[in-house]
């Protein structure tokens, strides 16, 4: 037992190093009082203030936000209904038509959402086509989690419900929420991030006009990689841990109220 | 009228015909079991009565009122699901106020009438705990007193006690049987269980294969099957294959493969050529020392194979000289004497006349 368990941890501890040692290097370097990324000179928040001082940057990140919070939304009613649906019909095909936009490159379902909004919808590419685009490839989490949930719940409670003198709209609102609701949340916080980082879809889908998060960083890098990308992406990986630690939770939790 | 009526109620599912052509009357106030085996389609008409599905056709009355359409939520009938199905997010009170809520009773009202329910069923200091903190016996009192508190004029119950110990099946049994007769209300159970069937029910419909095969007291399914298929369901029965060779005005003679022939009382409805087997009750089989067997009627003499010693009692397997191999099962009713034979003792097997009939396969 011992002996498997420090196995375990030489083959985990050089797995987190690769994984963890690249991003720690960008937060030390986002305080690191040089232009260059190659050694420490000193402690700054220098960086930071840059940061929030670049116009630009600011706007992108509020469009970035802006896009995440709605189509994550968008994306938790729809897979929501979606996980429902694919719960109570048991449909072959209705897993197959949410879960497909989880498995397909990025870049096909970029692709083909650009020449749908271009060429079947007439959109001008903007913010609308891009929460669009969002919530197309969020659905299929949100309707994962949620299925996954009920999967793990007793069904005749809902009967249950309805027998005690529910009517659906009752059972819905007063039992079957309730119940999903910690996946219905941690469906919403993982979309959120998947949104707010996104870049291939979003390179495709965005059109010229308004700055987006990913892509403006992307933009930064393309002439060198400044600090003040290494402090936008610190912030960046802060958010994105904060609500994937929430939503583990959440799930965690949902398991206990069992 | 009936209080519940199903009328050539069918329902397929594919080319599986679950419930085929199923008439049933129950009346107010009785207790009434559908027994079968899993897959004899006793779920799917309990399902259907309580509205969770639909049948193909036939009709469901209740109260003389067709309800086969109408929703669950439309009928008062409440079920007690074999999961208890309670709900994991509310207390045991917002457990049991849940249809009281749904009639929109009011509030002053709703808190008496748990009050009073949970007293009824010795939940009152569970009040504000969670169903995950409840113990099996518990969990089963508050699915009770949920399907009961909105007096329904029929609780229909999926396995009342199946997921209980044997210890606390029988307690609940008891609870249940008494409480029925406070509330006044008709409950039908669904059982595979011939045990709870014949302690709960005052009447009970056998099912199999979609069928209802014989409806009737529990003495009267237990000491009179109506056929083979009954007989090897409930309880344990020792069969002979069996073959009319002759009837007379009173009597019956049946060739029994390597017994030889025997005569019974007639039964109606049995002619001349007729195939089935020859059954009698472990318990109405008596075993006895060699040195008896003048004096017995229907005597044959065979060694013990084997036994079963389980306190109360103790099946004996003898093999006749014949072959036939027949099961008793003797009280072991005098202290201190735990058995009477010993495996490969020779012993006379003996039934009364009464005691064996004559079953159609």
């Amino acid at each position: 037992m011992k002996r498997n368990n420090l196995t375990l941890w030489l083959a985990a501890i050089p797995v987190y190093a690769f994984l963890y040692i690249p991003l720690i290097v960008v937060v030390v370097y986002s305080f690191n009082d040089s232009r260059l990324n190659a050694e420490w000179v000193g402690f700054t928040l220098d960086w930071y203030y840059k940061l929030f001082n670049n116009g630009e940057m600011l706007l992108a990140a509020r469009n970035s936000l802006i896009i995440a919070i709605t189509a994550s939304l968008l994306a938790t009613v729809l897979g929501t209904m979606a996980g429902l649906a694919i719960h109570r019909y048991r449909l072959k095909v209705l897993p197959i038509l949410a879960f497909t936009p989880i498995a397909m490159p990025e870049i096909l379902l970029g692709v083909s959402l650009l020449l749908f909004f271009l060429q079947v919808l007439n959109l001008t590419l903007g913010m609308v086509s891009i929460i669009i685009a969002h919530t197309t490839f969020c659905i299929g989490f949100v309707a994962i989690i949620v299925r996954a949930r009920l999967q793990g719940m007793d069904d005749s409670i809902f009967e249950a419900a309805r027998d005690l003198g529910a009517t659906p709209w009752q059972t819905f609102r007063l039992i079957t929420l309730p119940l999903i609701m910690p996946a219905v949340a941690a469906g919403a916080l993982m979309s959120f991030t998947l949104s707010i980082d996104d870049f291939v879809i979003t390179f495709f889908t965005k059109g010229v006009g308004e700055p987006i998060l990913p892509i403006q960083i992307y933009t930064m890098i393309k002439i060198s990689v400044t600090p003040e990308v290494n402090a936008i992406s610190t912030l960046l990986m802060l958010l994105t841990l904060a609500l994937i630690i929430l939503a583990n939770r959440l799930d965690a939790g949902a398991l206990r109220g069992e | 009228m009936a209080l519940l009526e199903l009328r050539d109620v069918t329902r397929r599912f594919g080319d599986f015909t679950a419930v085929d052509c199923v008439n049933l009357s129950i009346e107010a106030g009785e207790l009434f079991t559908l027994l079968g085996p899993s897959g004899c389609g006793k779920t799917t008409l309990l399902r259907m009565i309580a509205g969770f599905d639909v049948p193909d056709s036939g009709q469901i009355l209740l109260d003389g009122q067709d309800i086969a359409n109408t929703p669950p939520e439309k009928r008062p009938i409440h079920t007690v699901f074999q999961s208890y199905a309670l709900f994991p997010h509310m207390t045991v009170a917002d457990n049991v106020a849940f249809p009281l809520k749904m009639s929109g009773k009011t509030p002053a009202e709703i808190k008496k009438r748990v009050e009073k329910a949970l007293e009824e069923v010795q939940l009152s200091r569970f009040t504000h705990r969670f169903p995950h903190e409840l113990s099996g016996g518990q969990k089963q009192r508050v699915a009770f007193a949920r399907g009961l508190i909105n007096r329904p004029r029929l609780l229909l119950m999926d396995e009342p006690l199946g997921a209980l110990d044997a210890k606390l099946r029988e307690d609940m049994q008891r609870e249940l049987i008494s409480l029925q007769k406070e509330v006044g209300i008709t409950f039908v159970f669904v059982t595979h269980s011939q045990d709870e069937a014949l302690a709960l029910s005052q009447r009970i419909a056998v099912m199999n294969q979609g069928q209802v095969e014989q409806i009737g007291e529990p003495s009267v399914i237990y000491s009179h099957p109506a056929n083979r298929f009954i007989a090897d369901f409930i309880g344990k029965i020792n069969l002979m294959a069996a073959r009319v060779t002759q009837v007379s005005d009173n009597d019956m003679t049946l060739e029994i493969d390597q017994l030889g022939t025997t005569t019974l009382p007639l039964k109606q409805g049995i002619k001349t050529g007729d195939q089935g087997v020859m059954a009698i009750r472990p318990e109405q089989v008596s075993v006895h020392a060699l040195a008896r067997h003048a004096e017995l009627p229907h005597a044959h003499t065979g060694k013990v194979l084997d036994f079963l010693y389980v306190g109360d009692v103790t099946t004996y397997i003898v093999e006749l000289d014949c072959g036939i191999r027949v099961e008793a099962l003797l009280a072991n009713s005098s202290p201190g004497r735990a058995r009477f034979f010993e495996v490969g003792d020779p012993v006379i097997v003996s039934w009364t006349r009464e005691a064996a009939q004559f079953l159609m396969n």
